[in-house]
């Protein structure tokens, strides 16, 4: 817990993501931006945690976040996502979407586009609750069931599929470049292909039982049939949209809404969550191999507990660990990532090996070392 | 140097606590009101304030959570360690304001901070001491090292009046040069002033004896050791020789050539009027106090200090001057009357904040008697209840008081229940998270009336889905029979239903109400007509109707739905379930015609009407025939 350093900024932190870097270069994220909500003038503004290029990561104080530079924003940031290097798109509480620019030089933030209503009730404002983005493509959701493509560069909207959904609908992510993926709050998840003019969805999954509203979706970075959400009941649910409309696997994860699920981009063995309770876990999974038991043991005695025994057959590499259920937890390995009980952890973002949380505390945590 | 001002007596606080006497606890809420509004000042809206507010709760949290069955010498440790905490949050807020103050152009931001600077300033020299005096309690002997170390470090003008001289090109010939030296002794730093003398000493070869004397004095000063094995006695014996040795250099006037020195060796003496001298250098009476005690007697007990203090203070004191409420409340520290501490407080400063934070630290140490407040709670609860209060009319902040209201075992409940209600709901994030702290304390109304709300919006924006949500999560049936109504009503207007990816996948929340589940049933029923199954479609229209689910405005249109089932060329429909469907229109029709009675119609509706049953009952005429027929034909 020594590398995790919290700093208090003043304001509730809703949404934080780490800026894009090349995979080619290989280095470790070092700008990240936030989001603000609840707070009478509403922020984002973009932090940088330092040089990576020195190896002296024994200073704790050295990865204390600075403030780069900060803009105002109308409405909470119930949403923010990078569209490139140099943009961000953020979505508000008033409905609006908005693309801002951070120029680099001067080290200062300017709004680039604005779609003021994008979306919004006839007689009042609906805040817009989730976006993803494809550069140039925009998707966006919203509590009037409304889901919205834009174009960044071009005025208006290329397309708008009303009344999507009857109830809120919480997160949106890409399944494939043509398709997209939604969670509402009556449990369902919604596939929708675009190249589909028609405004109904191509299939729905939920879960059996109660119909828990469900609050975040992520896409496994490599194979893309599997998907996790998470909901109001703090349970992490393992999908795989090619089969069956109900979950593979469901995990107890934490003991009030989870806010954010996230696979690691690079390293999708490891998943991250964040909830209401104050708790950030870590979940890390080990994949089956193909290799014979006997040819396990020695140097792997270690992971006995960790890995079940390897099957006979041969193709067991294929069924990836996440989709294993619930009943296999020996290959489950979950860790508490906050030092100690905060308010609710609302977001997380974690590329490479640096993660970064906020909090209602009004705090962001900050960890340059995660195990992955 | 703020003492001198009077910042720290700001607008006092509306009556003392100590004057409540006859309120009761109605009149209490409507007090918090108005104080609520007393506190919407800067204080709260500062930005770097928040980081106190924030960081100081986490530390608050923590504090509560301690174990009461630890040993107390580890309890003791941990309390001083949190104290500690909190006291480096003041340190680091007081910091960055100190920054923006100076940095600033804006002469009235200027201000303002300085102003708070100062607010933290003393309120972290208060809180020192009682950390020093109720929380570690140290007994004679390092009580008076404690005390020490709590002077030096709110009198750090010495270090950079020494830098300046020692960056000089001849420090012993700068002119601040000898307060230096002499603000060292009196904070009974002899090293560092030994260290300085050794430069003096180097310019005066002539006077070496004299400085060789000194120093000889000032490294012999015994400081009791509490780790040691020496007892305080041994201490006490050995500082008696000591001191005994410093009177001898004086009345031998081994000084007297060197006006500086014999005022070293005066103070070393604890020589009062030498002393009060340098009240400039000393600039606070509790800094005279301390060197006072330093040097003429540092084995002080606890429960001497007041007696001390109180002479300190009238002899530091000009006789024109009169003492400020920070004096007054150190004072009160010394005489270890606590309650009087924590009232001055109160009245002197516009946040509870302090107060509130102490106050609890105070009474998880056990160091405050129940003192029964007139309406039951006591003073703990009373004062962290203003603070929360207070922290719950900002828009972002009241998260942080609820976790304040569930540590106040009587009100705390209470004064949440009435606050959360109003605030505000603007997305439904925040309406989820208001829930959640709801669900987890039990408060089953409010969850009722947030989810009312909530879904009534939704309801108004036509997103009937979203309604349907908030009251499965309030488990409220008259609102889901409210949605199914909206639900069926669209329906029969339009013909078609909407939303069918909400209906379609209802699962258990069929059953939260009849309605609904009538509604999930009727969808079901144009499944299977849909799908062709009519066996089963016809059964469950039929038990729709038998089983008293649809609602009796309704059934005309199940009836008019099952027209088609009856028109087939097949028999769908037994006989058995036409004689039920034919008495369930008689029941019907007698129903209309008592109701059309009172009810004005046009003859175009009634036209219809009976239209519509006429059709009915020839069709269910015909199906009975037809399947008295079938039944009744023995297959060959």
């Amino acid at each position: 817990m020594e590398n995790i350093n919290a700093k208090y900024v003043s304001q509730k932190i809703s949404k934080t993501r780490w800026r894009l870097v090349s995979h080619a270069s290989l280095q470790q994220p070092d700008v990240f931006a936030t989001g603000s909500w609840d707070n009478e003038v509403n922020k984002i503004s973009f932090w940088s945690i330092g040089n990576h290029g020195s190896s002296d990561m024994d200073d704790g104080f050295e990865g204390d976040p600075q403030l780069l530079c900060e803009h105002k924003h109308d409405g909470d940031v119930l949403d923010l996502q990078f569209l490139d290097q140099d943009r961000i798109v953020t979505t508000s509480s008033t409905g609006a979407v908005t693309i801002f620019r951070l120029h680099q030089n001067s080290q200062t933030i300017s709004v680039a586009q604005r779609w003021p209503r994008a979306h919004g009730f006839p007689c009042e404002n609906a805040p817009c609750t989730g976006v993803v983005c494809s550069s140039p493509e925009i998707v966006t959701v919203g509590e009037d069931g409304k889901i919205i493509v834009f174009r960044a560069d071009q005025e208006g909207v290329i397309r708008v599929i009303e009344n999507a959904d009857s109830s809120t609908i919480h997160a949106v992510t890409y399944l494939r470049t043509t398709e997209i993926l939604t969670v509402n709050s009556i449990g369902q998840l919604k596939l929708w292909d675009f190249r589909q003019q028609s405004n109904a969805p191509s299939q729905i999954l939920s879960l059996s039982g109660d119909r828990v509203p469900l609050h975040c979706v992520d896409r496994h970075p490599n194979q893309q049939h599997i998907v996790a959400t998470g909901g109001q009941d703090g349970m992490l649910c393992v999908w795989d949209v090619r089969q069956g409309s109900t979950p593979f696997s469901l995990m107890e994860a934490h003991s009030a809404e989870m806010w954010e699920v996230r696979f690691h981009p690079t390293n999708p063995d490891h998943l991250f969550t964040c909830s209401e309770d104050g708790s950030l876990l870590h979940w890390e999974t080990s994949t089956s191999s193909d290799m014979p038991s006997f040819l396990q043991g020695g140097r792997n005695n270690s992971m006995i507990s960790r890995s079940a025994m390897a099957p006979a057959g041969g193709n067991q590499s294929l069924i990836n660990a996440w989709l294993s259920g619930d009943s296999s937890k020996g290959r489950l390995e979950t860790t508490h990532m906050l030092p100690s009980q905060t308010l609710s952890v609302n977001s997380l973002d974690v590329l490479g090996q640096c993660l970064v949380c906020g909090t209602d505390g009004e705090a962001i945590f900050v960890n340059r070392q995660v195990p992955v | 140097m703020w003492s001198r001002q009077s910042q720290i007596f700001l607008q006092p606080v509306m009556g003392s606590i100590w004057d409540l006497h006859g309120v009761r606890g109605t009149s209490l809420c409507t007090r918090l009101s108005t104080k609520g509004q007393t506190l919407k000042d800067q204080d709260i809206y500062s930005p770097i304030l928040r980081k106190l507010f924030n960081e100081s709760h986490h530390i608050f949290v923590g504090l509560q959570t301690i174990r009461e069955d630890l040993p107390s010498k580890n309890k003791k440790n941990q309390f001083v360690s949190i104290s500690k905490n909190y006291r480096s949050v003041i340190r680091a807020c007081m910091e960055e304001l100190q920054q923006v103050a100076v940095s600033t152009k804006e002469a009235a931001v200027a201000t303002q901070y300085g102003n708070q600077v100062s607010i933290l300033l003393a309120i972290e020299l208060i809180w020192n001491l009682c950390e020093v005096l109720f929380i570690d309690a140290a007994p004679a002997g390092s009580l008076l090292l404690h005390l020490l170390d709590w002077v030096r470090l709110h009198k750090a003008d010495v270090d950079e009046k020494a830098r300046e001289v020692l960056q000089s090109e001849s420090p012993a010939e700068h002119r601040d040069y000898w307060d230096v030296v002499v603000s060292y002794v009196l904070q009974g730093r002899l090293e560092e002033a030994r260290q300085m003398l050794v430069k003096q000493a180097a310019l005066q070869p002539a006077a070496r004896s004299m400085y060789k004397l000194i120093d000889t004095l000032l490294s012999r000063m015994p400081f009791y050791n509490p780790g040691g094995n020496q007892t305080l006695t041994e201490f006490d014996v050995k500082w008696r020789h000591w001191h005994d040795e410093v009177n001898r250099c004086l009345q031998d006037n081994s000084f007297a050539s060197n006006r500086h020195l014999e005022i070293i060796c005066k103070i070393l003496a604890g020589d009062e009027d030498t002393l009060l001298e340098h009240k400039e250098l000393l600039s606070t009476w509790y800094h005279f106090l301390v060197t006072r005690l330093l040097f003429s007697h540092p084995t002080v007990k606890p429960t001497e200090l007041h007696y001390y203090a109180q002479s300190c203070l009238t002899m530091f004191l000009d006789s024109r001057s009169v003492p400020e409420p920070l004096d007054n409340i150190l004072l009160a520290a010394f005489e270890f009357d606590i309650h009087q501490v924590i009232k001055d407080c109160s009245i002197a400063l516009n946040n509870w904040w302090f107060v509130a934070h102490l106050t609890d630290l105070l009474d998880h140490c056990k160091l405050l008697q129940s003192h029964n407040l007139h309406f039951g709670s006591n003073l703990r609860e009373f004062l962290l209840l203003e603070y929360a209060s207070g922290l719950f009319t900002h828009h972002s902040l009241w998260q942080l008081a609820v976790d304040y209201f569930d540590h106040c075992p009587e009100f705390g409940h209470v004064y949440l229940e009435l606050q959360i209600e109003r605030v505000p709901l603007d997305t439904e994030r925040k309406a989820l998270k208001v829930l959640r702290i709801c669900d987890q304390r039990q408060m089953s109304e409010q969850v009722r009336s947030i989810c009312k709300i909530m879904a009534m919006r939704a309801l108004r924006n036509n997103r009937l889905g979203s309604a349907l949500s908030w009251s499965i999560r309030a488990k409220d049936a008259a609102f889901a029979t409210l949605i199914s109504e909206r639900f069926l009503q669209d329906y029969c207007t339009r013909g078609t239903f909407s939303d069918l990816d909400l209906i379609d996948n209802l699962g258990p929340a069929m059953l939260l109400s009849d309605r609904l589940t009538f509604l999930g049933k009727y969808r079901e029923f144009h499944k299977l007509y849909g799908e062709k199954r009519f066996g089963e479609a016809a059964k469950l229209l039929l038990s729709l109707m038998t089983a008293k689910i649809a609602p009796r405005s309704f059934w005309m249109t199940l009836l008019t739905d099952a027209l088609p089932l009856l028109e087939q060329k097949e028999v769908i429909f037994s006989a058995d379930q036409t004689h039920e469907l034919m008495f369930c229109l008689e029941e019907l029709t007698s129903c209309l015609n008592a109701s059309a009675l009172g009810s004005p119609k046009t003859s175009q509706d009634e036209d219809i009407e009976l239209t519509k049953v006429e059709l009915l009952r020839l069709s269910l005429a015909r199906n009975l025939a037809m399947a008295i027929i079938k039944e009744g034909t023995v297959e060959a």
